[in-house]
């Protein structure tokens, strides 16, 4: 048996024809088990969605209710056979509820990372090592340039901008699902205990993330609040709303966005962005390259990001690797633009 | 180093001068000497030591890298030295490096007595001991160039804020003071006497004068003011004094106290007289006080070669004397010190220092006469490269800095033109959520019928309620957007008429309208006007031959004496 008899990578993701199902699918599909609550990985207008409980909830509330035909529930460690194939989810590090699904037949293991890292994060369960034959690795940060370090330093330096600029709001772009959480989770971490704020389009998953009794502190829809009661003060937004008229409520705001991508000034600056935090969801080149060798696959397969980097790299490793040509999939709210309708309505 | 690091790359993100003044006052309120001292060397370009070239920092990467990585590498992040910092691959252990992050005090002094063959090896091991940011500002403080919008100027006046000093009195010490600073800081703080600057030929802060307007004039009496061109070059300070060995040491300072003295040696070496002239510094060819832009052309050389220094020679025309000899005038009368001055000239500093003539005049409009036409007024064939008229008040002391009164500028009126609203672009720090940079262009034919084709770009001359109406009619009337940049409508019934006041005009061959103008702004928003009647490229191109067939007339005239 070969892997492309387990799963075959098509131009809407990849497909499991043992098992009558697809992974991540970009377009509606019969049967689909999905990674992560991500909109480019979890679409609605699915026949049947297998995904984790957070997964499942986190599309119920971006989609509602009749997001898909049906869903199953499947906890992480637990097994299911599907056709022929034995499926199986493992924690994937990245968000609340995200996975790697591993699917076996044969004796031949393969894992469909979906977006993963390899370093700690209080909102989510920990990266979980799958043994595999075969790899499918995202290459977001594909790019030896990419190492995210400490964010916990990354953290300090907000909290030092805080406190040198007291009169001054701190506008933190992040992405709604998983990073603007996280961001605070590590605020609160570091010993900030002041309300924080939220923009109202991030209040629905942030408050699943409390009710799932993720500890994020004293939290607030920023709507509520006045201009000057804002110096001092630290909120979260979308990244899209980071220039955009709804900034206006805040005094002289520091923009600030956590994301991988500040770690390359020409993106920072491209974004406008005065404070850039390097805190990323994706495992950075070392997390990467240092995963795709624990696995112990011989092969590696390449989805979306820096393909070609991690390709060159695994063949200099006597690993056999391929790009897979799976079109959509990218950071979610990431555009190369800054998008700029979200807010922009009075 | 680490702190140093994030300071820099703090400052090249923060648009605001404030906020960029908080910030390094704070790195100096926080950082212990020696190392504070240092940094503030860096920023004001007080260090000197051999700079790395690029071709060294490729070898470097390129011999700890795969070749094909670090080529994506590089293609995706644009630039030599972040690509390097960021992809620099980390020693082996990360506690091995905490203890031996290097101090910029001594990577600034190991550069100064580092040997060319040393420096690879040494830069290797820095870079070891660095982190992403840190390797990054070492690599900038090595090549020369730190490019975080931060003026010599503006890292003074933070060091000042330390004490609640003027960064002027830190301008005065500094020409006697050395890195690291630690005798200034002890000032700063309070723990030392003020640092007594024993430097023969110091800056002295200028006076300014205020803009004036036909109300103004009305009250005032032509016979408590004399009158002198103000010309169109830079204003600066020549200064020259006697060592204590007895040396003569001659500077040229520009307005803000910066020493430009290397960029004009020419200039320098015929200032001999003891004394501190305040003047405008001028390009003069054959007689003739040439354009700002042909001065533009010498200032925007970095290396001052044979051939620069024979084609844009350099000239003094003295406005104020503030020093003569061992006299310090500025506490007499204008008047008093003009006197001063005419003498001081005819003493001689050589052909290349000369007076600023006084305008003589009995009422107000012979002066509005004489500013209207210079050349007619005794300017002659230098009247191209007058910018206006300076009144002066015989009995005003010499003020630093910008006393309302004793000195007004009186300025030819601007070239006036109406254009259409193309893009907008948004702006940087308290602007950037709003579209505040503008291209405004003219008519002009096109394959089918006319076309408007862009002739500049302004970003000033509006008020802050102007600013919130256009910013409102740019997010309405968006045609395309790319990125910042929003096209706006414009089309004969539909767009915005802006009208754009700027000071000269000339030939460009970067520009697809064939022009370039010199300092536009936004002089009048004409919501009343209809696009179709702003102005067409060829009233702009008329007024350029004016200009030119003016310039060629006064040429002529000259010839013929």
């Amino acid at each position: 048996m070969r892997p492309e008899d387990i799963l075959i990578p098509t131009p809407n993701g990849v497909c499991c024809k043992l098992g009558g199902f697809h992974i991540d699918p970009t377009r509606p599909v019969d049967k689909a088990v999905i990674t992560h609550g991500h909109s480019d990985h979890a679409r609605a207008g699915h026949g049947a969605v297998l995904a984790t409980q957070e997964t499942l909830d986190l599309m119920r509330l971006r989609y509602g209710e009749n997001f898909a035909g049906s869903t199953q529930a499947i906890k992480y460690g637990e097994s299911l056979s599907l056709g022929g194939a034995k499926v199986t989810l493992h924690p994937a590090g990245h968000v609340l509820g995200s996975a790697q699904i591993a699917v076996e037949a044969n004796g031949l293991r393969v894992v469909a990372s979906g977006d993963y890292k390899n370093v700690s994060d209080p909102t989510c369960a920990p990266f979980e090592l799958v043994p595999c034959d075969v790899f499918i690795t995202e290459a977001t940060f594909g790019l030896p340039v990419f190492r995210h370090g400490d964010p916990d330093a990354e953290i300090a330096k907000l909290l030092h901008s805080v406190a040198l600029f007291p009169e001054r709001a701190h506008l933190i772009g992040a992405y709604s699902l998983g990073k603007a959480q996280r961001v605070i989770a590590l605020i609160r971490k570091a010993g900030h205990d002041k309300q924080i704020y939220l923009h109202g389009s991030m209040e629905k998953i942030t408050r699943y993330y409390q009710n799932r009794g993720i500890d994020l502190g004293a939290v607030e829809l920023v709507r509520e609040a006045k201009k000057a009661e804002l110096a001092g003060t630290i909120t979260l937004c979308p990244p899209s709303t980071l220039k955009e008229l709804w900034s206006r409520r805040f005094p002289d705001p520091v923009t600030c966005f956590a994301s991988g991508w500040m770690r390359v000034r020409a993106r920072a600056r491209k974004h406008l962005v005065e404070l850039p935090l390097v805190i990323s969801d994706h495992a950075d080149w070392e997390g990467l390259t240092a995963t795709i060798v624990a696995t112990g696959a011989s092969e590696v397969w390449v989805t979306h990001g820096q393909e070609d980097a991690l390709v060159h790299w695994s063949a200099t490793r006597g690993l056999r690797a391929r790009p897979l040509d799976i079109v959509g999939y990218g950071d979610e709210d990431e555009t190369d633009g800054v998008a700029e309708n979200p807010g922009e309505a009075p | 180093m680490k702190r140093f690091a994030e300071l820099l790359d703090r400052l090249a993100y923060e648009q605001s001068r404030n906020n960029k003044l908080r910030l390094m006052t704070d790195y100096f309120r926080n950082t212990p000497d020696p190392e504070r001292g240092w940094a503030l060397a860096a920023l004001t370009g007080a260090l000197s030591f051999q700079h790395a070239k690029p071709g060294l920092i490729r070898a470097l990467i390129g011999e700890r890298t795969d070749p094909l990585l670090f080529e994506l590498s590089y293609d995706y992040v644009g630039d030599l030295s972040e690509t390097v910092a960021l992809m620099w691959p980390a020693p082996p252990s990360q506690t091995l490096r905490e203890q031996q992050e290097p101090r910029l005090s001594s990577v600034v002094t190991a550069l100064a007595a580092l040997g060319k063959s040393e420096l690879p090896g040494q830069l290797a091991r820095w870079l070891d001991q660095l982190d992403e940011t840190g390797r990054w500002a070492l690599l900038k403080l090595v090549t020369g160039a730190l490019r975080v919008g931060v003026s010599a100027r503006l890292a003074k006046t933070a060091a000042a804020a330390l004490g609640d000093k003027e960064a002027q009195e830190v301008e005065l010490l500094w020409p006697g003071l050395q890195p690291p600073y630690t005798e200034l800081f002890a000032w700063l703080e309070g723990r030392a006497d003020k640092p007594a600057n024993l430097d023969p030929a110091p800056f002295r802060p200028p006076m300014l004068a205020h803009a004036i307007d036909d109300s103004d004039l009305a009250t005032l009496d032509p016979n408590d003011f004399l009158g002198e061109w103000k010309w169109d070059g830079i204003r600066v300070q020549a200064v020259a004094g006697v060592d204590e060995n007895g040396a003569r040491i001659a500077r040229l300072y520009s307005r803000t106290g910066e020493d430009i003295s290397g960029s004009f040696p020419d200039l320098l070496e015929t200032l001999r007289l003891p004394g501190a002239i305040d003047g405008e510094l001028l390009i003069v060819r054959d007689g003739r006080v040439q354009s700002f832009n042909v001065l533009q052309q010498r200032l925007n050389r970095k290396a001052v070669n044979a051939k620069l220094l024979a084609d844009f020679p350099a000239h003094l025309r003295a406005y104020d004397l503030l020093v003569d000899g061992a006299d310090d005038l500025r506490a007499l009368a204008f008047a008093e010190r003009r006197g001063r001055l005419e003498n001081f000239i005819a003493r001689g500093n050589g052909p290349r220092i000369d007076l600023s003539p006084l305008v003589p005049f009995a009422t107000w409009e012979e002066l509005a006469a004489a500013r209207q036409n210079p050349a007619a007024a005794g300017a002659g064939a230098d009247a191209e490269a007058i910018e206006g008229i300076m009144l002066k008040r015989r009995d005003a002391p010499y003020i630093p800095g910008r006393p309302k009164g004793p000195w007004w500028k009186w300025k030819r009126d601007p070239l006036i033109v109406d254009t259409v609203l193309m893009y907008a672009q948004r702006g940087h720090g308290k602007r950037s959520s709003y579209y505040s940079d503008y291209t405004f262009g003219v008519w002009t034919k096109g394959e089918d019928g006319d076309v408007l084709v862009p002739v500049g770009k302004a970003y000033f001359g509006f008020t802050d309620e102007e600013l919130v109406r256009i910013d409102r009619f740019v997010r309405r009337n968006t045609v395309e957007r790319f990125g910042p940049v929003r096209e706006v409508v414009h089309e004969a019934d539909q767009g915005l008429v802006l009208e754009v006041a700027f000071e000269g005009l000339q030939r460009s061959t970067r520009h697809k309208s064939g022009l370039a103008m010199r300092f536009p702004r936004i002089s009048r928003l004409r919501w009343d006007k209809p696009p179709a009647e702003a102005d067409r490229l060829e009233t702009l191109e008329r007024m350029l031959d004016k200009i030119e067939t003016g310039r060629a007339a006064i040429a002529t005239a000259n010839r013929a004496v």
